[in-house]
């Protein structure tokens, strides 16, 4: 099963290498990571995606905890919770397809960041299944480059 | 006041109580080794740095202290390697001082640089490169309070040598308060409360112990327990001497090599107390056949060794001797709980072990004048009354060492468990006698093992560490051999050490007692004038070349599928 963490760690030299180390020196595995400051400059905030049945995630959780640099751990899977994910797509638009680039970009509320008088680059956030099928969408005209964040995560506020 | 770095890491030594170091200097650590000649610090030369951190790893279990070593850049600092992953696989307390190039030059490839700090990430409990002199001072502080405190473990400082000569001001020590680090000491009241109640009913229940019944030094309140309510007690290799070996509620070790009767304890229990243990292959056999009867009880320090291995009925997170004065004092409150129907009920599961110990003691078959290795272990039991300080090496001669010399006290058994280092017994026994000058102090090896750190005979003698080597001499390298037997067609591949030194002339080349026993009747004699001699003893007893270390349950099977003698 899929699981989103995130990990609140000192923003230190060789933090991040702790972490990927843990993963890949007990085999665990990382589908997509993704790491920047918080407000307080001195902790990062990771989010990390990844699979693994019950146990092995309950294990993943509590050797991350072990980690003397990291000071929290939150399945956030296991409650409501937001997920984004961007992605720079570069996308052939010639004379023919230019306008339906556009229209299929605005459907998704996406953004054209660079104009090439053969190509736009767009901007799409998203849970990852809206990023995915944008691709599908805009494959046949013809994908030059793609760049994507790991996906970011915040648990919902409760309601009451 | 304006201190170098250099006196800064000596008065922060001092500090943390450390009297006696380990270790091998080089360029770019200079100015610290020179430093430690001024101070009341003795500074052990090592003749080659794997040898200092198993003798600090040795020093700090005898004492219950933290151990420490110091070595240079390069490979000074690739030497510890094998040294710091064995302290961590077997949570020993330990602090590693490693030389830097100066900062200015990390990166570039300089002489003699490795980044050590990310070698080892994956085999210290935590590490750190000290870039600002100011940081210098609390982080030493710090690597102390994380090396001994939760499950110890080995933790490296990295010196730049900017860092070593460079001057800052002193700083006092202050209370240390860490954001992200707060082991969990006190058990839970509902989890104790719950393992007593399974305790109190368990009709066939077995302790198994592990090395953080040491480690938490809490072997009083383990045979407090074991005694009060009648538990058979069995124990991990690491676990040795956390409970009385001689008692008749151990059952010895089990696992791999464990007696027959603690494995077969294990595999019908209907309740099984883990204390401070992990569930290692090497104790469980093939998983899902390990005691598949038994409600499991975990206490350990360490979250993350809670139902990694095998799924845990209650866990408690706990330093086991809080752990275990709680569920003492559960029991000395519990107006129904009495100690005589205690012994009635666990009486039926005493008798079926008794059987179990009846069929298969732990035994070797005699063969008149061919020395047996067991034989050896039993001798050196009887003539040291069971009190000296045991190192051992790596495969037969290690678990000939753990079967046969029934372990008493906790502290007095040595031995690389988790890594499994050959090389590792002979440092570990000087540092042992480093730590305890008037102990009798036996590193039982083998002739292969031996030879991985033979060097320090030299050391041993430099700072008088009267030590004795037990070579259980049979020319193989015995437990792959044992193997290969078993299960490789007697294929004796990579394992006959065809040509090996005179163990006595080597001995004696570097000043060293050597004496040689090659028939049963001379063992005796040779354990008794090394006992009395008041120098290294390197003893050579040339053993049954094909012994095998019996019981052994084969890699990925039952532990009730064991091979006997």
């Amino acid at each position: 099963m899929k699981h989103t963490i995130s990990v609140l760690l000192q923003n230190k030299p060789g933090v991040l290498s702790r972490v990927t180390g843990l993963f890949s020196g007990r085999g665990f595995n990382i589908e997509s990571l993704s790491v920047a400051e918080t407000l307080d400059s001195g902790v990062s905030c990771l989010t990390l995606v990844t699979r693994g049945d019950d146990a092995i995630v309950e294990q993943i959780t509590k050797q991350l905890h072990k980690l003397i640099d990291v000071i929290k751990v939150v399945d956030i899977s296991d409650s409501d919770y937001v997920e984004r994910e961007m992605a720079l797509i570069r996308v052939k638009a010639e004379s023919n397809t230019r306008a339906e680039v556009l229209r299929i970009i605005d459907i998704f509320r996406g953004k054209v960041v660079d104009v090439s008088p053969k190509s736009y680059a767009v901007e799409i956030t998203g849970p990852k299944s809206k990023i995915k099928a944008v691709i599908d969408i805009l494959k046949p005209i013809g994908i030059q480059e793609i760049v994507r964040t790991g996906t970011i995560a915040m648990a919902r506020a409760k309601k009451s | 006041m304006k201190i170098t770095g250099a006196e800064a890491i000596v008065k922060c030594l001092e500090e943390q109580g450390v009297e006696v170091i380990f270790g091998f200097p080089g360029g770019v650590i200079i100015d610290l080794f020179d430093e430690l000649e001024t101070s009341s610090i003795t500074n052990v030369l090592v003749r080659h740095e794997q040898a200092a951190v198993h003798a600090a790893d040795a020093y700090g279990r005898v004492k219950g202290e933290v151990g420490v070593a110091l070595v240079t850049s390069g490979p000074g600092a690739t030497n510890t390697v094998t040294g710091i992953a064995s302290a961590y696989c077997d949570s020993i307390p330990m602090v590693v001082f490693t030389g830097q190039v100066p900062t200015g030059l990390i990166g570039n490839d300089a002489f003699q640089e490795v980044d050590i700090v990310g070698i080892t990430r994956p085999c210290t409990k935590h590490n750190y490169l000290v870039k600002d002199i100011n940081e210098l001072m609390p982080t030493i502080r710090e690597a102390f309070h994380v090396a001994r405190t939760g499950r110890p473990g080995p933790v490296l400082i990295d010196l730049p040598k900017d860092v070593v000569i460079g001057k800052l001001n002193y700083t006092k020590p202050k209370p240390i308060k860490m954001q992200t680090y707060r082991p969990t000491y006190e058990p839970h009241p509902g989890q104790i409360a719950k393992a007593c109640k399974a305790i109190l009913k368990a009709k066939k229940p077995v302790i198994y112990a592990g090395g953080g019944v040491i480690a938490s030094n809490s072997n009083k309140e383990l045979t407090e327990l074991a005694k009060k309510l009648n538990i058979p007690v069995t124990m991990t290799l690491m676990g040795l001497g956390g409970f009385p070996g001689t008692d008749k509620l151990s059952l010895g070790m089990l696992g791999m090599h464990g007696t027959y009767f603690a494995n077969m304890a294990v595999s019908q229990c209907d309740l099984l107390i883990a204390v401070g243990s992990r569930f290692d292959d090497r104790v469980t056999g093939k998983i899902d056949d390990f005691a598949p009867y038994a409600k499991i009880i975990h206490i350990d320090i360490d979250p993350t060794s809670i139902s990694k291995n095998v799924t845990v009925d209650i866990p408690i997170v706990a330093d086991c001797k809080y752990a275990l004065t709680a569920i003492n004092r559960w029991f000395d409150v519990q107006d129904d709980f009495d100690k005589k129907e205690q012994k009635k009920k666990v009486a039926p599961w005493f008798k079926e072990i008794n059987k179990w110990v009846k069929k298969h003691p732990l035994g070797y078959l005699e063969e008149g004048d061919i020395i047996k290795p067991q034989y050896v272990v039993q001798k050196l039991h009887e003539l040291t009354k069971g009190d000296a300080i045991i190192s051992t090496e790596v495969g037969q001669n290690q678990m000939w060492a753990a079967q046969f010399y029934h372990f008493n006290k906790p502290r007095h058994f040595l031995t690389s468990g988790g890594l499994g280092v050959m090389g590792y017994g002979f440092p570990a026994a000087i540092g042992a006698q480093m730590a305890a000058p008037k102990k009798t102090v036996i590193d039982v090896a083998g002739d292969g093992s031996i030879q991985m750190n033979i060097q320090e005979l030299a050391t041993a003698r430099q700072y008088n560490c009267p030590v004795k080597i037990a070579i259980l001499n049979n020319g193989y390298l015995g437990m792959v051999r044992q193997w290969q037997e078993l299960f490789y067609d007697k294929r004796y591949a990579g394992t006959d050490l065809e040509v090996s030194p005179d163990f006595v002339k080597l001995a004696e080349a570097y000043g060293a007692v050597g004496l040689r026993a090659t028939k049963t009747s001379e063992v005796v004699p040779v354990i008794k004038e090394a006992l009395k001699t008041k120098n290294v003893v390197v003893m050579d007893f040339v053993i049954a070349r094909e012994e095998g270390v019996y019981p052994m349950v084969p890699a990925g099977k039952a532990t009730t599928e064991m091979l006997l003698v």
